[in-house]
């Protein structure tokens, strides 16, 4: 996935700045940066949700295995469908099973929808994957908000996960979570690449040098410098890098 | 202190401890199978029943909530959606100056466009006199119980690649089903005890009638008619037919109580 000069705006407000970045397929990039630095936006911006905000608009190009998803005519309801999203706090449905939960994203495919028995392989296997089916599988019929808050953003993205996206965004997915919930889902991060580009925003610095393979460094809306994970947690290009990893703001 | 809102509180639930009391040592004498089963006997005649009334008020309340819902309904969840429009902010303005209608002017409206053009009473005028009623309570409570579905939730929907359309059906709107379902039985039990849209809407009936063209009775309507009549057997009917309203209305805001508690608790509680 490649990005080229993309701007976002709210309103009148420029939170994106020119920003153009490569995301390497079967790998992991952290975003990181102050609070308010734009990651999140810019995140949003790669799926086209920025734009389900009133006033907020995007220009620039998005381009997923060649095609920009910005293009005329391209439908933001099909790209997301190919790019999934994982979201600060769990987001089960409420009035939703476990099973309904994950089945949620099959249920809108119209003609290519699966059937019954299709569906409950592509759950089990979407559980599996997100690691949670030993802990789940004998309650699939349950409310998902009985499960714990650790569970339940795994739920969330082995809901991303049963549409087969072949990108997958997380916005600080253990923000909300405790230290082992986190770890969990960090682990399966490691996992998820074998199949997926997967891009995350995060605020912990400890988080995006043990997950990623790339780290893209944001500050004030614009990106600052983007490399190997190793070479910026060791050798940062720019200063202003530097000061951020070694703790003298943010 | 304690002493002063305890009092108040007190005094807040009397009225309806007492209405309660004078109704059952009035009216449950009255009270028996025949009354729900049986049409009223002319004066004179002991024993008798409301049971066409019973059943107008049914019907009537049925053809309020056919219209109704979907209305107001309808009408919330656009105005949760697009909150800001003009036309939702005429809409939520003009929704509220009818909620503080007087409920007999909305007879009046009913009976100018359904009573006066075709000639006669009838229970659809009727129904949708107590319609014009339901539907702004029923579209505010729909508003807020929209409005406080988390945007995170409709954001996830969005995110899988459901449409607009289709995340607020799925996805807001049964997240809230269960807060305006609470709402419309509120909104039902508000409107079965009206009496004064009914006046020249239904108009009543001394006659067993189930025709939505034709004048239909109604308990309020009978509980009016017979309070007012010079005979103590009316008097006694009355006063059941006021119980077995007050019973249908605490039936109806039981079920609101039981429908917030959702298959899985929902955001209800």
């Amino acid at each position: 996935m490649e990005v080229q000069s993309l701007d976002a705006f709210f309103g009148e407000v420029h939170a994106i700045r020119n920003v153009s970045l490569d995301f390497e397929d079967r790998r992991v990039t952290a975003i990181i940066g102050p609070s308010g630095c734009g990651k999140s936006t810019f995140l949003r911006c790669l799926n086209r949700m920025h734009e389900t905000i009133p006033g907020a608009h995007v220009s620039g190009s998005v381009r997923l295995d060649g095609t920009d998803i910005y293009a005329r005519g391209s439908s933001p309801i099909r790209v997301r469908r190919h790019i999934g999203m994982v979201f600060q706090r769990p987001t089960p449905f409420p009035t939703m099973s476990v099973r309904d939960n994950v089945a949620a994203g099959l249920r809108i495919l119209g003609d290519a929808r699966p059937s019954r028995k299709e569906t409950d392989a592509i759950v089990e296997r979407a559980l599996r994957r997100a690691a949670l089916w030993e802990e789940v599988s004998d309650r699939l019929d349950g409310s998902a908000l009985s499960l714990s808050g650790g569970q339940q953003q795994r739920l969330c993205i082995a809901r991303a996960l049963a549409t087969e996206p072949g990108v997958l965004l997380l916005d600080e997915p253990t923000a909300s979570l405790d230290p082992l919930s986190a770890q969990r889902v960090e682990e399966l991060l490691y996992e998820l690449r074998k199949d997926m580009t997967v891009v995350i925003v995060t605020h912990n610095m400890q988080q995006a040098a043990r997950v990623s393979d790339t780290t893209a460094f944001f500050l004030s809306g614009e990106l600052v410098e983007a490399a190997p994970t190793r070479t910026m947690f060791t050798t940062p290009a720019d200063q202003r890098t530097e000061a951020y990893i070694t703790g003298r703001f943010g | 202190m304690l002493a002063v809102l305890a009092g108040a509180a007190v005094i807040a639930t009397l009225p309806l401890v007492f209405i309660l009391g004078h109704l059952v040592r009035e009216g449950a004498s009255a009270l028996s199978i025949d009354f729900f089963t049986r049409m009223p006997k002319p004066v004179g005649e002991a024993g008798g029943g409301l049971a066409n009334a019973i059943v107008g008020t049914l019907i009537l309340i049925g053809i309020a909530a056919a219209i109704g819902l979907p209305v107001g309904v309808g009408a919330g969840l656009y105005l949760a959606e697009y909150r800001r429009s003009p036309l939702a902010t005429a809409v939520r303005f003009l929704s509220d100056v009818l909620n503080g209608l007087p409920s007999i002017v909305m007879g009046i409206f009913a009976w100018q466009f359904l009573v006066r053009p075709v000639g006669h009473f009838s229970a659809l005028a009727g129904g949708v006199a107590l319609a014009a009623m339901m539907i702004p309570m029923i579209t505010r409570t729909t508003e807020e119980m929209v409005r406080v579905v988390p945007v995170a939730l409709r954001e996830a929907a969005l995110a899988l690649g459901y449409t607009r359309w289709r995340t607020s059906l799925t996805v807001v709107l049964r997240t809230a089903t269960a807060g305006i379902v609470t709402g419309a039985l509120v909104a039902v039990a508000r409107i079965a005890g009206e009496t004064a849209p009914l006046l020249f809407t239904a108009f009543g009936n001394q006659f067993w009638s189930v025709y939505l063209d034709q004048p239909i009775a109604a308990l309020p309507l009978q509980i009016f008619n017979y309070a007012v009549s010079p005979y103590d057997e009316w008097h006694a009917l009355a006063w059941a037919g006021s119980l077995v309203l007050i019973a249908l209305v605490f039936i109806i805001s039981l079920a609101a109580r039981f429908a917030t508690r959702s298959r899985f608790g929902g955001m209800g509680d």
